[in-house]
């Protein structure tokens, strides 16, 4: 190794450094499936609001079944409350990747995190 | 006793033919080509980098496109003793030759490896000023990796696979890159070490 090491000249590490920097820098850049940034609130298929994930938040919207009640926390939105009979939108929890989707289907209200490219409606394991 | 019969048996294979009667005195307008020892050690350069060539193509890569790039070896070489201008004709002698010898010429590999090559001796060009002093040929050799590498996915963004997907590509081949910069930078610097001796 020590042989090796003797051919690198001042120059070469600041060189290497700067390549392992660029591969470094480049995974987080690259690889990154998308941020979700908005909770798009949807009733009937209408965009309703456009909630930023950055400050906690309760929202109402009113559908013909009743009140779903749509919270927000920085980085992530559920469904708190809906007048649904089977509350599948409820169940869902938390939504955190992008792209992801709760729908209240009996209210006609739908909560979607905004996505750039990718993602899955929803994903359990 | 064997030794000295394929000598002789060399010897008999290399024997020069006759000049043919009758030219080089110019009557029928005939061109000679000086041969200048510049032209051969140019020859000789690119044949050891084709023989690498083709041995490498003999590996198996675990990603399509991810090659050690072993002729670049030979390139970084040529750069260090003889300048730039030799390195280049090494290279593009190696790219065009080498790309004939695998049966890729004009296909895919060829373009990108043309490419890839063009870029590279770009930035050499550039970092041919570097103070040798402080930058070795493990520096050059990176340098011109990345080069390789920017200037081939730029090509498959434009023409082989125009969707910006190809992008995520790019950590594995800049780690790539890095890793065989620095593999053929050190071979390279082992090699010439004995220059200065």
């Amino acid at each position: 190794m020590r042989p090796w090491l003797r051919l690198l000249r001042p120059g070469d590490w600041l060189v290497l450094l700067a390549g392992l920097a660029a591969v470094v820098a480049g995974v987080p850049l690259l690889w990154r499936a998308g941020t979700a940034d908005l909770a798009v609130v949807k009733r009937d298929g209408t965009v309703v609001a456009e909630l930023p994930l950055t400050q906690a938040r309760k929202l109402d919207v009113t559908g013909p079944l009743g009140t779903t009640v749509i919270e927000v926390q920085p980085g992530r939105a559920r469904i708190a409350a809906d007048p649904g009979p089977r509350q599948y939108c409820v169940l869902q929890g938390w939504l955190t990747r992008p792209n992801s989707i709760a729908i209240c289907a009996p209210n006609h209200v739908s909560l979607q995190l905004s996505g750039r490219e990718g993602g899955y409606d929803s994903l359990n394991y | 006793m064997t030794a000295s019969t394929t000598e002789r048996g060399a010897d008999a294979g290399r024997a020069q033919p006759s000049p043919p009667p009758g030219r080089g005195t110019g009557g029928g307008g005939v061109i000679e080509l000086a041969v200048t020892p510049a032209d051969r050690r140019v020859a000789r350069y690119a044949a050891a980098a084709i023989a690498l060539t083709i041995a490498e193509a003999a590996l198996p890569s675990p990603l399509p496109g991810v090659k050690p790039g072993l002729a670049n070896i030979v390139t970084l070489m040529v750069l260090w003793r003889h300048g730039w201008r030799e390195a280049a004709w090494v290279t593009l002698l190696r790219v065009l030759a080498g790309s004939l010898l695998v049966g890729q010429f004009l296909a895919p590999g060829f373009f990108l490896s043309l490419t890839g090559a063009l870029l590279s001796l770009a930035v050499l060009a550039l970092s041919r000023r570097l103070p040798r002093r402080w930058f070795g040929p493990v520096s050059h050799s990176v340098l011109a990796a990345f080069a390789h590498i920017a200037g081939q996915l730029l090509l498959v963004r434009l023409w082989l696979v125009p969707h910006d997907g190809v992008f995520h590509l790019v950590p594995v081949f800049a780690a790539a890159a890095l890793l065989f910069g620095i593999v053929n930078g050190l071979i390279a610097a082992k090699l010439l070490e004995s220059d200065n001796k």
